[in-house]
Parts: structure tokens; sequence; C-alpha cells
């Protein structure tokens, strides 16, 4: 992975989310609940030319190892992305996001009228559906711009 | 029994879940008497959130029917719920005094939630513009008894997006060999999800915008109302309303055996002259929710198979 691709400093640890479709880093950063409280040195490249997807971002968290479950939630809006653990400047481990079954509290349904957007002691779920996902309570199917819809808390 | 612990959506019941509580229900219609001490002991909790007549005194008297009682949260205004508390909370308390409970609340999803909070069977009765799964046994058993439940051309006409009622029949009948025919204005289609089940399904599916075309080649028409709520003005609500009603005239041009239904209460979509022929199974159909509840709490509740 050449410097020039990356267009900014390696990391000594952590994890480097490459392959983001283009725009989407900061969706990738909130879908993590990554929002700068955590004092962890964050880093991320917008738009860059890529081969594989035209325009591409990268996402570079340092001192913190995602895990797969963790990562896999970012196939909704980066479904090309991989994931690159980094230790000590090396990647000890690369994988690709895979799509879960369903994603719990990332989302919020769009239907005002479901129950998850009442006074209610539960986290919204969705289940992977054909095209797009859907709410495991009321039904609700969301096709387009997922991105819309990450509960930015 | 049916392999589930709770009745949440009609999506969730198979063929075979569905014929076992049609066979029970039938057998129970048959010797009520026979059942009178089966669950003797046992408490139904009754959670309307929504005011309601028929569903809740049906349920109430099946559960008696089965030797067992009922306690009645009572309406929201009188409630712990005016004060705040949330489903979830209120569900937990309720949990604690009965063996089984019948959920109605205005919020799609409230009895998929309110399941995952309880150790007791949950039964919808209704969830917003959700579903409405036992009310979708009984018209399946009245189907059942008038027109049998393969080969069949079902019209399913009037309020399809914001009708409970309409989206559980429909995910239930793709169990079966049926053409269903949903007619409907523009604005009240079926909604998306349900659209979406039928197409996983499989199911032979087509929308109209008129009955007349459709209505020679039905079995069965099941009628539902169309809200004022759901129009901006009266006049619009009138126009429109009124081209999905049906009155004795209209049905010369149905089929002769041609079973006429509705979830009832009715209001002006079906004349009162249509009450006088043999198309006019609605009263039945209301009546066979006592068997067909009492058969769903059977099993629920663990009925031995009598
Ligand atoms: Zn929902």
């Amino acid at each position: 992975m050449s410097d020039r691709k990356l267009r900014v400093s390696k990391i000594r640890n952590g994890t480097v989310i490459d392959h983001v479709s283009g725009g989407q880093a900061l969706n990738v950063l909130s879908i993590l609940g990554i929002d700068g409280s955590e004092e962890l040195g964050v880093s991320i490249v917008m738009n860059v030319p890529s081969a594989q997807l035209g325009k591409k971002d990268v996402v570079k968290v340092e001192d913190r190892e995602l895990s797969q479950s963790e990562v896999d939630v970012l196939s909704l809006i980066a479904p090309e992305a991989t994931i690159n653990i980094i230790r000590d400047y090396d990647v000890t481990r690369k994988t690709r996001v895979e799509q879960p079954e369903t994603v719990t509290g990332i989302l919020s349904c769009p239907n005002p009228g479901c129950i998850t957007n009442g006074n209610e002691p539960v986290e919204t779920s969705f289940s992977i559906v054909a095209d797009g996902v859907r709410c495991s309570y009321c039904g609700t199917i969301i096709r387009d711009s997922l991105a819309d819809h990450i509960d930015a808390e | 029994m049916m392999r589930q612990d709770h009745l949440i959506t009609a999506t969730q019941l198979s063929r075979a879940d569905i014929e076992t509580v049609l066979d029970q229900a039938a057998e129970i219609a048959a010797d009520p008497q026979a059942w009178a001490e089966s669950h003797f002991g046992s408490v139904l909790a009754l959670c309307f959130f929504e005011p309601s007549t028929r569903t809740k005194m049906s349920f109430d008297t099946a559960m008696k029917r089965l030797g067992g009682t009922t306690t009645d949260m009572g309406t929201v205004e009188s409630s712990s719920v005016k004060k705040g508390e949330s489903l979830a909370d209120t569900v937990r308390v309720i949990e604690g005094y009965a063996d089984a409970i019948v959920l109605r609340h205005p919020s799609e999803g409230s009895a998929q939630m309110a399941s995952e909070f309880v150790d007791v069977p949950v039964i919808n009765a209704g969830d917003g513009a959700g579903q409405h799964p036992s009310q979708t046994l009984l018209d399946l058993y009245t189907i059942r008894e008038n027109a049998g439940l393969d080969d069949l051309s079902i019209g399913i006409m009037g309020d399809l997006k914001y009708g409970r009622t309409v989206h559980s029949l429909a995910d239930a009948l793709t169990n079966f060999d049926i053409r269903q025919h949903f007619i409907s204005p523009e604005s009240l289609r079926l909604p998306r999800n349900v659209r979406y089940d039928l197409h996983e399904a499989g199911a032979q599916v087509r929308e109209h915008t008129e009955l007349d075309g459709v209505l020679p080649e039905l079995d069965v028409l099941y009628v539902t109302r169309i809200q004022r709520e759901r129009f901006p003005d009266e006049s619009e609500y009138r126009k429109i309303a009124g081209e999905y009603q049906i009155d004795a005239d209209l049905l010369s041009e149905a089929k002769e055996n041609l079973t006429v239904m509705h979830p009832l209460p009715r209001v002006d979509e079906i004349a009162p002259d249509v009450d006088k022929t043999t198309h006019a199974k609605y009263f039945e159909q209301a009546h066979n929710g006592l068997p067909v509840r009492m058969a769903l709490l059977d099993s629920l509740l663990g009925g031995d198979d009598k």
C-alpha cells in the first residue's frame, strides 16, 4: 500500500478502513459511534481516485482495533470496504465487511408510528432484505439512502 | 399446537398452524361444553390501549368459556399509562397477574416489542396500521366454511393501506392456492412491506381501482371501511368512499355463491339490503370469533390435544 494512495501518514496501531464509497467517511464514523470525544486519533481522506470505486474514502482510527461485528454494519453504506488491523505499522489482518443478518441500534425507523420511535426502552433493529433493510418491529422497508436514517447520537 | 409462543403477525403462521387452529375451532363449535373446564384457573389480561368493543368482548368470552377468567387494564385514561408509563413497563407488571396477554396498541410493532419483555404469550389484537392476526384466523375459518381454502379468487376492498385486518389476511392467504385481488383508491393501496411479503411468498396478486371488472370472477369479497380521517376534506372522502360501496343490486353481477365478508363495524360500505341476500356472511364471521379465539387461547396456553 503506497503512501501516495493513502495521502495520510501511516498509523502505528489501530484500524484502517479502506475502499469506503466516496463521500461516506463521516457516516462510517457515525455508525461506529466515533465522534472525537473518545480522544482517539482519527484521520479521514475523502473522494480520492479509486480504480475500483471511481472515488473512495479512507478512515483511519488509531489505537483501536475494530471487531468484525462492529465493521459489518458498514456494509449498509460501504459494501466494498476493506478493514486493515494495524500493529506496529504492519497490517496484521485484512478482511472485507460482511453483510450481517440484522443491524441493531444504528438506524432509526422512518415510520413515525413505529414503537421504536415511542418512549420505550428498546433499540431499533433491522433485518437485511433483498435490496434494503426492514424494521423488525413495524416491517417498514428502507431501500434508498440508508445513510439518512443513521441515528447519530 | 402452534410452534410459536406468541401470535404477533400473520406471516409467522404456516398452513399447518392455521389448519390446526381452524380444525380445533370446528371441534369447539360443535361441542363448546366439552371445553368448559379446560383452562380452569387461567387468567387472560386484556390490555386495550385503543377503544375496542367486539375484539375485547370476544377474547373475554373465549377465556371464560374455557373455564378461565380475565383481568382488564381498563381504559388508558384511567390507568398508569396516562402518567407516562412505558408499554414495556406496563406489560412487565401485568405479566405478574396473567397467563397470557392480549394487546391492542396504536403503535406499529408494539406487540412484537411487548413480547420481548415478558415470558407469557402475547396476542397481537391490533398494532396501529400493522397486523391483527387473530381476526385473520376467524376470517380464514369463515372462508373455509363457505368456500373452502384452495383454488379461490378473493377480492379485498377498501382501505388497504391502513387496514391491519387486510395486512394480516393477505399475508396468511399466501399459504393457500388463492388468487388475491386488491381493490382500492390509488392513495389507499397496499403498503410496500405487505406487497413485499406477497411477492416473496410468490402469491398471485392483482391490484385494481374498480370493483366492476373483477367482481364476476370472485368467490369471496372482503370489504373494509374507508375512514373519513384518511382524506383532507369531506367532499373528497364522500366521492372516493362512494366508489367502494356495495349493495344488493351491484351483487347481481356476482357469482351466485359469492361470500361477502367484513371485519365490522360497517358504516355504509355495505348497504343494509345486502344483509338479506345469501351472500352476507359478516355476522356469521363475527360469531366465529368465539370458537376460533378459544382454539387460539387453548393452543397458546398449552392445551392438551383433545
Ligand atoms: Zn419500525
